[in-house]
């Protein structure tokens, strides 16, 4: 870890040295991991990145952990698919699909889950915890499994069984919370401070945010060293949105590529859109929503990022944008039929809010475009309803026939 | 005695109300604001809360029920 220098709180700037701590003993704000720049930029090269491996740990130098203990379960390093199919539909010659639903536990949480683990092992802690209704258990629960510690899983008591199961089957603690979704927040916050435990998104937020800037290195790097013009990021805490630029940045930093003008979008659903609407309302202030969308894995009414995810937009010239819910599921089965991609809601999310940023004009034919699908839809296949329309046959050809020329017409 | 850590949220109709004098008349809170941000519109207030466990818990359930938001100072981390 030569490169880190210290916890820095986002607000007020003071210093805290690397502990698990994640909030500001001044005036309570966020921290964040400060790192020394010019020893990054050093250390690193072109050349030393490409000969690292196929996975998210090709980037060790810009993460606060040490490589050798790396809790690696070959996370990152997913495909970055020139869409041309979809890029032809929308009017964008170059298109990339970022398909982080390839990673082992399906989403993107492996990423920030990876460092998490790794850090939590380097702080001696014995147990891993997170608070999640969908993809970070499962990330949790394996990643728990691969560094052999006691893991923690805690959920809404009226969470679907399928979620559960997706990371029961990893043999950590699951514990189902009863009580509202604000209760089981406020509960879990408690938790944290009640026992020794590396929880994910709590008092190891620092680290844990850390692991979401690989998309944006990744991106770049997969690009031929180049940053992209846009963008389009699923908005849930803000976290990713802003991470991601991080990445972006930090390349830019240490010379790996030219001054990026990329323009970072946010996709919320419509249900949960607190960061897009203080957006469009010109505010710095994010105003709570009660979460109502069939986007589960988006559902953060109070999003910990989102005066951050704010200035990304703002500074990068990005736009905010809310996909409509009856839009989701449309956007999820045109990436499915267009380029043999199957995503979760959050990907429908931003698939639909990239036709939109489209049709507005905020993203030209020319211009190359990320969109980051975050997470594999076999996780939410209920949101998907009945939509399946077979052609019910008799084993008879002549049967068949009749019936697949009058669907065919 | 236990300390708490949260965000009251205030909605435009509630931003005159003296809510976190009250807590530390009506309850013998010890509020401690660290930072805070009012408009128009909107208002929130991150403040550290001394007391009584259970009085400061009744105090917060107090405050839910005025309308104002109550959150832990890390947001929701309850995530997807």
């Amino acid at each position: 870890m030569p490169h880190v220098k210290c916890l820095q709180c986002r607000e007020c700037k003071t210093e805290y040295p690397i502990e698990p701590l994640n909030a500001c003993e001044f005036c309570f704000g966020p921290l964040e991991v400060a790192y020394d720049y010019n020893s990054v930029a050093k250390a690193v090269s072109r050349k030393s990145i490409e000969s690292g491996p196929n996975t998210m740990w090709r980037y060790h130098d810009f993460l606060p952990v040490e490589k050798e203990s790396a809790v690696d379960i070959s996370t990152g390093f997913t495909p970055l698919i020139h869409a041309k199919n979809l890029g032809r539909q929308l009017g964008l010659d170059h298109l990339y699909i970022k398909n982080d639903s390839v990673n082992p536990t399906f989403s993107f949480k492996d990423r920030p889950v990876s460092v998490t683990a790794t850090k939590a092992l380097e702080f001696e802690f014995d147990v891993l915890a997170c608070v999640s209704t969908g993809n970070l258990m499962g990330s949790v629960a394996a990643h728990g499994a691969k560094a052999g510690m006691e893991t923690m899983v805690f959920y809404p008591a009226d969470l679907e069984q399928g979620k559960i199961q997706g990371a029961a089957v990893y043999g950590p603690t699951m514990v189902a919370v009863e009580g509202t979704y604000d209760q089981a927040n406020r509960f879990c916050s408690e938790l944290a401070d009640a026992y020794r435990w590396a929880f994910v998104n709590i008092n190891m937020r620092p680290y844990y945010a850390e692991g979401s800037k690989t998309l944006g290195y990744e991106v770049s790097e997969q690009l031929g060293w180049k940053a992209p013009d846009h963008c389009v990021v699923p908005g849930a805490s803000g976290e990713l949105h802003t991470k991601i630029w991080k990445g972006i940045e930090e390349f830019e930093g240490a010379g790996l590529i030219e001054k990026a003008k990329t323009k970072m979008h946010l996709a919320q659903a419509e249900g949960c859109a607190p960061i897009v609407e203080a957006f469009e309302t010109g505010n710095n202030q994010v105003r709570p929503v009660k979460p109502e969308t069939i986007a589960k894995s988006l559902a953060i009414g109070n999003p910990a990022a989102g005066p951050y995810s704010l200035e990304v937009l703002r500074e990068t010239g990005g736009t905010g944008v809310a996909a409509y819910e009856d839009s989701i599921i449309d956007g999820i089965r045109m990436l499915a039929e267009t380029e043999g991609i199957f995503t979760e809601t959050a990907g429908g999310v931003v698939i639909s809010s990239l036709k939109r940023l489209v049709e507005q004009g905020k993203i030209k034919k020319d211009e190359v475009t990320v969109a980051f699908v975050t997470g594999n839809g076999l996780k939410t296949l209920e949101a998907m309803g009945d939509f399946v329309d077979p052609i019910e046959t008799k084993p008879q050809m002549n049967t068949f026939q009749t019936k697949l020329s009058k669907r065919r017409d | 005695m236990a300390t708490k850590r949260v965000k009251f949220t205030f909605p435009q109709e509630l931003i005159k109300e003296p809510v976190i004098y009250k807590l530390g008349v009506d309850f013998g809170i010890v509020t401690n604001i660290r930072r805070a941000d009012i408009r128009d519109d909107m208002g929130w207030v991150v403040l550290e809360l001394e007391g009584e466990s259970e009085v400061v818990e009744d105090g917060l359930e107090w405050v839910t029920s005025t309308g104002v938001r109550v959150d832990p100072i890390a947001g929701d981390i309850i995530e997807g």
